[in-house]
């Protein structure tokens, strides 16, 4: 799986983007938006997904359930 | 740190609000230690008196920063600048996603710029206002969790209008990391909202924290986030870069604890304390907006800043402004500078124009410096004036004059008055009462609400009704002093009042409590 953003929740305010570990955060119509192919959850990198940990809106960066669980190489 | 005078939250719910002011008065009357202000000729207000009450390089720094020196508020605009939209902390009374356009407070802008956007926004307002002096980054979020759009927006800036004096306005939580920086692009003044010295406090303030790749909680939040802003400000001094502390005012929360905080940042050399009443309408969808905590009255705001008001300056003429205001403090006119708008303009920015302006307003500051000794040395045949106070409000639009009619009036400017001067302490926001040039009686009671506790209002023109209205609530309309200096008109009121109760025309009566205004400010 990988992080998404929710993007009605999104206030666009960019405190996720430098944050990530992947380069996988960019900014799209305003608000920002996760490559999936890219997120790693932040597993190998941090105990926590920094884009959670950084977002000012609770349950704004949630799991996407539409792929799957990462696995560490 | 110093052992906590914190009250519990549930022993102060269960007291009424008349009792919390006593219980502030009584805390006040302990923390005497840093002086109160009247004696020692100690400017009121972040430095009222001007030069001859401070270092020269001090004033230098001050005397044209509307923010640190209450006087030149009156003359001197500021802008601040939209580039810093992530935050590295949350607090309950701030709440990001709300954002309308007829809202003043931190944390709301219309629109984010870019670097470069914002140079140009720059040069747009000051070849436009050229009494606009200071550059400040104040958010939306915090500038310091966006250093790079931060610093490039200053790099832009003193690079082509290099007069604009750069602020910034931060949590504290990454200060210590950029102090260096800061230092580099010559930023004279930094603020710091500082709401606790004492993580206990603050963990009722600041739900969580984002430090060091991690998102911290509770007490340990509160620790870190103090612990750093105490370390920021010492590096500040450190450097002869000038401090300014806010601190959010929460009745039950932390207002006795803002003694020691205020104990606390002055022993650290901070230069200047504002401290503000919590907004907290529960429109803003703000914690404290949502769980019903109150913000504190003007006259308990008042007692708190009487209290903290000693050695180190307070700043009364704070209008909580938003992060993309322009203007004089108290006018919003960031809607003439919309990306759109400075698009189409032509910008030309001529430092020479802007100096010879400058001159002038320079003159007229100091026509009403001069109004206000002459006018002292009158007050002193008035002995003790029988220990009289007067609060005094007065319409103005600016330059130190009494040039506002009152039903045009967004604010009101709070003048106290005794036997040993005036000064400025505070000034009430109201929406505006006349519209379209018929009163409204709603909006006079909101008026009469807001400034319930002084004994006049000065205002350049009043129509009948409210005169009538203002007159029953007992507050004396005074429309003689319409276009003179406010000061020298305060303290000629306050000598022809103690004149009548001499002779006993009049009976004083000390005034009650009024309300600080809470939710949209509509600005035009």
């Amino acid at each position: 799986m990988a992080y998404k953003i929710v993007a009605s929740q999104c206030t666009g305010c960019s405190a996720c983007e430098p944050e990530c570990p992947n380069q996988a955060i960019f900014e799209k119509n305003g608000v920002f938006v996760i490559d999936p192919k890219k997120c790693t959850e932040c597993i190998g990198y941090f105990d926590d997904a920094q884009c959670v940990a950084a977002c000012p809106v609770d349950k704004t960066c949630i799991i996407d359930t539409g792929y799957p669980r990462y696995q560490a190489a | 740190m110093q052992p906590s005078s914190y009250v519990g939250i549930e022993q102060i719910q269960r007291t009424g609000q008349a009792q919390q002011l006593d219980r502030l008065l009584n805390e006040i009357a302990e923390h005497k230690g840093c002086g109160t202000s009247s004696d020692g000729g100690k400017a009121s207000c972040g430095s009222s008196d001007g030069p001859a009450d401070m270092a020269p390089e001090v004033w230098e720094k001050v005397k044209n920063h509307p923010c640190y020196s209450e006087e030149a508020h009156h003359h001197y605009a500021r802008m601040h600048v939209a580039v810093a939209p992530a935050c590295n902390i949350q607090c309950n009374y701030c709440n990001r996603k709300y954002d309308c356009a007829n809202e003043s407070r931190p944390g709301v802008v219309s629109e984010k710029l870019t670097p470069e956007q914002a140079a140009k926004k720059v040069l747009a307002v000051a070849s436009t206002i050229p009494q606009m002096t200071v550059l400040g980054i104040a958010g939306p979020g915090d500038p310091l969790a966006n250093p790079d759009k931060t610093f490039k927006t200053f790099e832009l800036i003193s690079k082509t209008a290099p007069d604009i004096k750069l602020c910034l306005s931060t949590n504290g939580l990454a200060l210590p990391d950029h102090v260096d920086t800061i230092a580099n692009f010559n930023v004279d003044h930094v603020t710091i909202t500082v709401n606790m010295v004492d993580p206990e406090v603050g963990q009722h303030i600041y739900p969580w924290i984002y430090y060091k790749k991690k998102r911290w909680t509770g007490i340990d939040a509160a620790k870190i986030l103090t612990e750093r802003q105490m370390q920021g400000l010492e590096m500040l001094t450190a450097r002869g870069i000038l401090s300014k502390i806010n601190s959010v005012m929460i009745p039950g929360i932390n207002d006795q604890h803002l003694v020691e905080v205020n104990r606390a940042v002055k022993s650290r050399g901070a230069f200047l304390h504002n401290i503000m009443p919590l907004i907290s309408a529960p429109e803003h969808g703000t914690v404290f907006g949502l769980n019903g905590q109150r913000g504190p009255t003007a006259q308990e705001l008042k007692a708190l800043q009487d209290a903290c008001e000693g050695e180190m300056n307070m700043m009364r003429h704070c209008r909580q402004c938003r992060a993309d205001a322009v203007g004089l403090l108290g006018e919003d006119r960031s809607a003439e500078f919309t990306t759109d708008k400075i698009d189409a303009m032509e910008v030309v920015y001529d430092a020479d124009t802007r100096k010879a302006y400058q001159e002038l307003v320079e003159q007229e500051r100091q026509a009403t410096v001069a109004a206000k000794e002459a006018e002292k040395s009158e007050l002193a045949k008035l002995a003790d004036a029988e220990g009289i106070s007067l609060l005094i409000a007065v319409a103005t639009k600016g330059q130190g004059k009494v040039n506002e009619h009152f039903g045009h009036a967004s604010e009101f400017q709070i003048y106290e008055v005794d036997a040993k001067g005036s000064k400025f302490v505070g000034h009430r926001r109201v929406d505006l009462y006349c519209q379209g040039g018929y009163g409204e009686e709603d909006s006079l009671e909101t008026v009469i609400r807001a400034i319930n506790d002084c004994h006049a209002v000065f205002v350049a023109k009043i129509g009948g009704c409210p005169k009538d209205d203002l007159k029953k609530a007992g507050i004396d309309p005074v429309d003689k002093y319409a276009h003179q200096h406010i000061e020298q008109s305060v303290i000629a009121y306050f000598m022809d009042y103690v004149g009548r109760v001499r002779a006993g025309e009049i009976t004083h009566q000390s005034r009650g409590d009024a309300d600080i205004r809470q939710g949209a400010f509509i600005a035009a």
